[in-house]
């Protein structure tokens, strides 16, 4: 039973609310400076942005197949059975692959750190195995993020928009990008304007199809190329065995 | 023993005090104060150089291993052991700039216990580290043989297949590979250097540059060893180097074909500037001049041919690492001096243990031995026969 997050841009008034309630769930520092900064970091893991009197929030996506577990070297991030993808930092070696495989650039760095860590939202998997929603859903005075099912969410996304479609593009986003994300948002606006990767750019392939194709082929790749190389080692001193041999023979004949 | 102060030893000097203060910075200031490297830059120059150019420029270790053991070209044999010394130090050097680049880099033998197969970064890792562990074994006779220690050479000599077979399958691999570590980024890195052939455009340009590189290190090291130089067998490489070139000059040619981009490709940009640089540098320049026998024979112009061609080849990987992010991103990255400083650092700890392995170990065969190969050699005509086409005389 997989969990998700969908975010109505329609519904935000931007109070940054749920910005203050990720802060402290995660034990991160939030004051009026904090609340300024409109651009992700190791210390802001979601912000919502404001353009034209329209709001949209970014976070991690959570993706159904993300590309970060697949990357990492050390399997430092899983995506759990309840939905939230998570980092376990004691595995992470710092080798940053999850940053730059990341569609939704997501994953962000204590760059200041003597013994830095990966930061994104995590969608308080604490709080979602216990049954309760994240902090920023609890938190929203409008329901602009709702927590839920993952499959209701699709469903009431859907309904949402058959009723107003003048209010909504006709789309969720997330509902196919790169195969799927447990994070939706519906918008009057496209969600591109807001840094969003367009949906046509990422596609509805799965990340980890793309170095999977490559993998996949690795363990019939060894054997085969063992035995040509080994076949043409063999080849060849077998020659030179040969021909030392004659050479022996017409030296002792020789003599 | 009397120390003198030269140019070069000034120099070398100047880049290690600079590199040990970038050091300090590195592990005493952290990732963010050395580099301008950002979240939306999260792999800089030690990615882009001393990792992707660094493992390519070793890469003569197994092309020259695998024409001399596994094709029998036994006219190359005297390029066999600095080769194998470059690459040895290569992958050490490489892992030292990995010791840089990693956030926390104490935790690297992490990739031994928790695998993740799924992930090209760990068969990458586990390669270079077991290339490496095979670069030392076929290194080690060289230190065996200083000390005139026969057995344990003997039992080299007795897994010396294994070596060769073992080397050259994971050199395919994580050569390969490091061209698939950017398959999972179709939608940050730029058409000209994103396409699903860069497992083979890496692996085509290793060979390249591992031909290359042989050329330019016997040059460099005949000059400054003051030794004879081996025309016969660079003329060889050079040979083998313009093939290889046009090996990759094809493969690139069809990949921007087969994407409909030789219309894109030809358009001034940002990115096209780079692509002809690189393009220009790795393969018209080198093609052109190899093309003309007269260059393919003289010491100078195949110096020259090689030194282009790992120039353009360093600036392909560059492209890849550096460049072709630069238009997702949306803004330029240029390292910080600290980040050049330690890079410099690197290449200069090379070019200083190869000139003490030079000096202390039978690297290059001795002049009796080299003797004989050249009055061999010159008596034969240049181009390649069959190994064994006079062996039953």
């Amino acid at each position: 039973m997989s969990n998700a997050l969908l975010y109505d841009a329609t519904m935000c008034i931007g109070c940054k609310q749920c910005e203050g309630a990720c802060a402290q769930q995660n034990k991160l520092p939030y004051d009026d400076k904090v609340a300024a900064e409109s651009v992700q970091s190791a210390h802001k893991y979601t912000v919502v942005l404001t353009k034209d009197d329209k709001f949209m929030r970014r976070l991690c996506m959570h993706c159904e197949h993300p590309a970060c577990a697949s990357v990492c070297p050390v399997g430092a991030f899983h995506k759990t059975k309840e939905g939230p993808v998570v980092y376990d930092v004691w595995k992470c070696i710092g080798c940053r692959y999850c940053m730059v495989a990341c569609a939704f650039a997501q994953p962000k760095y204590e760059w200041q750190s003597l013994n830095p860590r990966v930061r994104k939202c995590i969608m308080c998997p604490d709080r979602v195995v216990a049954g309760k929603q994240t902090a920023c859903a609890e938190i929203c005075p409008t329901g602009a993020t709702k927590f839920g099912e993952r499959d209701d969410l699709i469903k009431e996304a859907q309904e949402r928009i058959r009723q107003s479609p003048s209010t909504y593009l006709p789309r969720i986003y997330g509902l196919n990008e790169v195969g799927g994300t447990s994070v939706f948002i519906l918008s009057g606006v496209k969600v591109e304007e807001y840094g969003y990767p367009a949906s046509a750019k990422i596609g509805d392939t799965p990340m980890p199809e793309y170095t999977g194709r490559v993998m996949e082929r690795i363990p019939d790749f060894i054997p085969v190329w063992t035995l040509v190389l080994g076949g043409i080692y063999w080849v060849s001193h077998r020659r030179e065995e040969v021909a030392a041999a004659e050479a022996d023979e017409k030296n002792g004949s020789a003599r | 023993m009397k120390f003198k102060l030269t140019f070069w030893k000034v120099i070398f000097l100047v880049i290690m005090a600079l590199g040990v203060y970038s050091t300090f910075i590195r592990y005493f200031y952290g990732l963010g104060a050395v580099s301008n490297m950002t979240d939306q830059f999260p792999w800089g120059l030690w990615i882009g150089f001393d990792c992707l150019c660094g493992v390519m420029l070793a890469a003569g270790g197994f092309c020259i291993v695998g024409a001399v053991y596994l094709f029998n070209v036994e006219r190359l044999h005297s390029v066999v052991r600095p080769a194998v010394l470059t690459a040895f130090l290569g992958y050490l050097l490489f892992i030292v700039g990995l010791l840089f680049d990693l956030g926390r880099p104490w935790y690297i033998w992490h990739q031994l216990i928790y695998m993740n197969p799924h992930s090209v970064m760990f068969e990458v890792g586990m390669c270079v580290m077991a290339y490496t562990t095979v670069l030392f074994f076929e290194f080690l006779p060289n230190v065996f043989e200083r000390f005139n220690l026969q057995a344990p050479i003997k039992w080299i000599k007795k897994i010396y297949p294994v070596l060769i077979i073992g080397g050259i399958l994971l050199s395919t691999l994580h050569q390969s590979s490091l061209g698939s570590l950017y398959l999972i980024m179709p939608s940050k890195l730029h058409p000209f250097w994103y396409t699903p052939a860069l497992p083979f455009l890496f692996f085509g340009s290793a060979i390249a540059v591992g031909l290359a590189m042989t050329i330019f290190e016997s040059t460099q090291s005949a000059k400054a060893f003051g030794r004879h130089l081996e025309l016969p067998v660079l003329v060889e490489l050079g040979g083998a180097l313009l093939v290889a070139l046009w090996v990759n000059a094809l493969l690139r040619f069809e990949d921007y074909f087969h994407r409909g981009l030789l219309g894109e490709i030809i358009k001034p940009s940002y990115e096209a500037y780079f692509l002809w640089l690189e393009l220009a540098l790795a393969f018209v320049i080198p093609i052109t001049m190899l093309s003309f026998k007269k260059v393919r024979l003289s010491p100078g112009g195949l110096y020259l041919a090689s030194v282009f061609t790992v120039l353009g080849f360093i600036t392909n990987r560059l492209n890849i690492a550096l460049i072709g992010f630069e238009t997702y991103v949306g803004h330029h990255y240029l390292p910080k001096w600290t980040e050049f400083s330690v890079t410099l650092m690197i290449i200069a700890m090379g070019f200083a243990l190869f000139g003490l392995a030079v000096k202390y170990l039978p690297i290059f065969p001795e002049e009796r031995h080299a003797v004989t190969q050249r009055l061999r050699t010159e008596t034969e005509p240049v181009v390649a026969t069959p190994v064994l086409g006079h062996a039953g005389d």
